[in-house]
């Protein structure tokens, strides 16, 4: 055999070999695809329900087998919607309860967080370990009290109950923190040394310096009003104060007898609507706010 | 040295905070500790209560005792247990996944993260309109106008329409079982988008040279996982499951979503409890002291369930 054939043998080898690991690569990155498009299927597929549903006429909707494509697009179910839960005081209640608390939440945030960050006092670290200890236990054991407290103020059934007992947030103030302390020390010599105050360099130099993580903060508390229920129900389930998600299960508690559910689909949407808008154009804040903390809202 | 000076103006920007938290968060807890141990205690004098108790352990063994407390135990540890290792494993499939590869990666992180930017009792409300039938159910006579689209795409997928092939998920007269089966995937869809998004972070930060070493000796994609991503990934995977077990011991508004305030089927309300419905059910009935009781067994238990995730995690995580 000439040199030249077992060259070419090799190079034929080794192309055999070459094309059997790509196939393989190939099927299983189709394999990953397949498997990817399947649950992303299944993850949005009660959004698509809520979407199609909510656009449905109520005969419509109890067809079995169901469409999956409306026949009519019945834009007069989120109209129903709207008046059947009252949404549009509800939805004002919500935004002035998020705006207010996540308004002074971010003060006292700020404050608090500076001071542990920036400020020397005697205990300052036992201090910050006990707040931080404080996380462990489950929020169902302040309320407790917080509700005979709330009652003995005479807060029942106004926005300062919805407001005033969430203003601090041990964790929002870590994450703050942790942000201050990575703001170098020689800006701040810098800023004593012409003169600037602690006040001053806090809200012209550490605050705009964080932004992301306040915006995170914002976000956060936003969608914690948004998606507040248990509280609520306690203290402020009055026309007047009531909150967003209260309103939508009061709205449709009945379960027997007729239901319009196209309309009860279109008012989950509505408030589902809000949540997905902040998602979209500020993504990037919320998930690398939760992502350091474990918490919903 | 610490000035006298900077000591005071810390304290003051302190101040908001601390006075706070001494009236929603200190107070509570020592209030808490104090009433559990105040026997039948109801402090809402207005709402029909007593000032009279006597001292005495009897609220944690009215707690313990009452069948409520047995059944919301259980449902809360059963919806524990199923979902954290459900959700978990899924959650790391997935971000292996979408770490390994780089087209619609992006696009696709996104939607597997929706879930989470939704309020738990409207999503609720949608997942019980796909598991509801529709019409005269749970009686003797029977009138069926829809099944619901999950009964129908199990109907459809099976190939047998017929009309007695369905299952009652919530309805009068359903399964305890079919009820969990329907709490399990309601929980599991919506603990999916933090667990990924935690691992997919872990992921991404993992030296890319242990994948290359693996590939040069070609190792089988199952061990590259077993071997390589699951050990660098363990901090994360702890993680995940630590607060996946405090999430569910606390489970609540997710219920209120499928069942409404009910908390179980037409036929058998409070079926579905967990441990802080319990609590919230106390306290409506203006029993302060069972309440109390209830909250603090509730913290014990998460205390010990993350003590041992804790101690399991260290002996087996991987740093």
């Amino acid at each position: 055999m000439s040199e030249n054939t077992t060259k070419i043998m090799q190079a034929r080898d080794m192309k055999k070999k070459g094309t059997t690991q790509k196939v393989g690569k190939v099927f299983g990155l189709i394999g990953v695809y397949a498997f990817l498009l399947i649950m992303a299927i299944i993850v949005l597929f009660p959004f698509y329900w809520m979407l199609i549903s909510s656009l449905k006429s109520l005969a419509e909707y109890r067809l079995s087998p169901p469409t999956f494509i409306p026949r009519a697009f019945l834009f007069s179910n989120y109209i129903d919607a709207f008046t059947t839960a009252n949404l549009g005081r509800l939805f004002l209640n919500t935004m002035y309860v998020g705006v207010v608390s996540t308004l002074l939440s971010l003060v006292i945030t700020i404050f608090t967080a500076f001071a542990f960050a920036r400020l020397e006092f005697k205990g300052k670290e036992l201090l910050f370990a006990a707040l931080l200890a404080t996380m462990m236990i489950p929020g169902e054991l302040f309320t407790i009290t917080n509700f005979s407290t709330v009652i003995s103020f005479g807060w029942l059934n106004t926005y300062t109950v919805l407001i005033v007992p969430f203003l601090v947030s041990i964790f929002y103030i870590y994450l703050l923190r942790q942000n201050f302390l990575q703001i170098p020390n020689e800006l701040y010599l810098a800023a004593k040394v012409d003169g600037t105050s602690d006040f001053k360099y806090l809200w012209k130099v550490m605050v705009p310096l964080s932004l992301p993580t306040l915006i995170s903060i914002t976000i956060l508390k936003m969608m914690g009003a948004w998606n507040s229920y248990i509280w609520p129900r306690l203290v402020a389930n009055d026309e007047a104060h009531r909150m967003i998600t209260n309103g939508l299960r009061n709205a449709f508690t009945t379960t027997s007898g007729d239901v319009n559910y196209p309309v009860q689909m279109a008012a989950v949407a509505l408030v589902s609507a809000p949540l997905f808008l902040v998602f979209v154009f500020l993504r990037k804040y919320i998930m690398s706010g939760v992502s350091r903390s474990g918490i919903k809202g | 040295m610490v000035d006298n000076r900077q000591q005071w103006k810390a304290w003051l920007y302190l101040a908001p905070a601390i006075v706070l938290l001494l009236i929603f968060t200190v107070w509570p807890i020592i209030n808490t500790v104090v009433m559990s141990f105040m026997e039948g205690y109801s402090g809402l004098l207005k709402a029909g209560g007593q000032a009279s108790f006597s001292i005495g352990v009897n609220n944690f063994a009215r707690v313990i005792g009452q069948p409520t407390f047995q059944q919301s135990l259980k449902n809360t540890i059963l919806l524990c247990v199923l979902t954290v290792p459900i959700s978990t494993v899924l959650a790391l499939l997935i971000a292996v996944a979408l770490n390994s590869i780089k087209v619609f990666q992006k696009g696709l992180q996104t939607v597997f993260f929706l879930p989470y930017v939704t309020n738990s009792i409207a999503i609720g409300m949608v997942f019980a309109a796909m598991f509801n039938i529709i019409g005269n159910i749970g009686t003797r006579r029977e009138v069926i106008s829809s099944y619901g689209v999950i009964n129908d795409l199990i109907r459809f997928i099976s190939g047998n329409p017929n009309p007695k092939n369905y299952i009652n998920w919530i309805n009068n007269g359903s399964d305890y079982w079919a009820n969990m089966f329907v709490m399990v995937v309601y929980i599991v869809w919506n603990a999916l988008p933090f667990k990924i998004l935690v691992l997919l972070g872990g992921l991404q930060s993992i030296n890319k040279q242990y994948y290359d070493a693996a590939k040069v000796d070609s190792t089988p994609r199952w061990r590259v996982l077993t071997r390589i991503t699951v050990p660098l990934l363990s901090p994360m995977l702890a993680y995940v499951v630590i607060t996946g077990f405090i999430g569910g011991f606390k489970e609540y508004t997710s219920i209120v979503g499928i069942f409404g305030e009910n908390m179980g089927p037409a036929h058998a309300p409070g079926r579905m409890n967990t441990m802080v419905g319990l609590i919230y059910d106390s306290l409506e009935q203006n029993k302060q002291g069972e309440a109390s009781a209830a909250a603090l067994i509730l913290f014990g238990i998460i205390l010990v369930v993350t003590m041992i995730n804790l101690w399991v995690s260290k002996k087996k995580t991987h740093y």
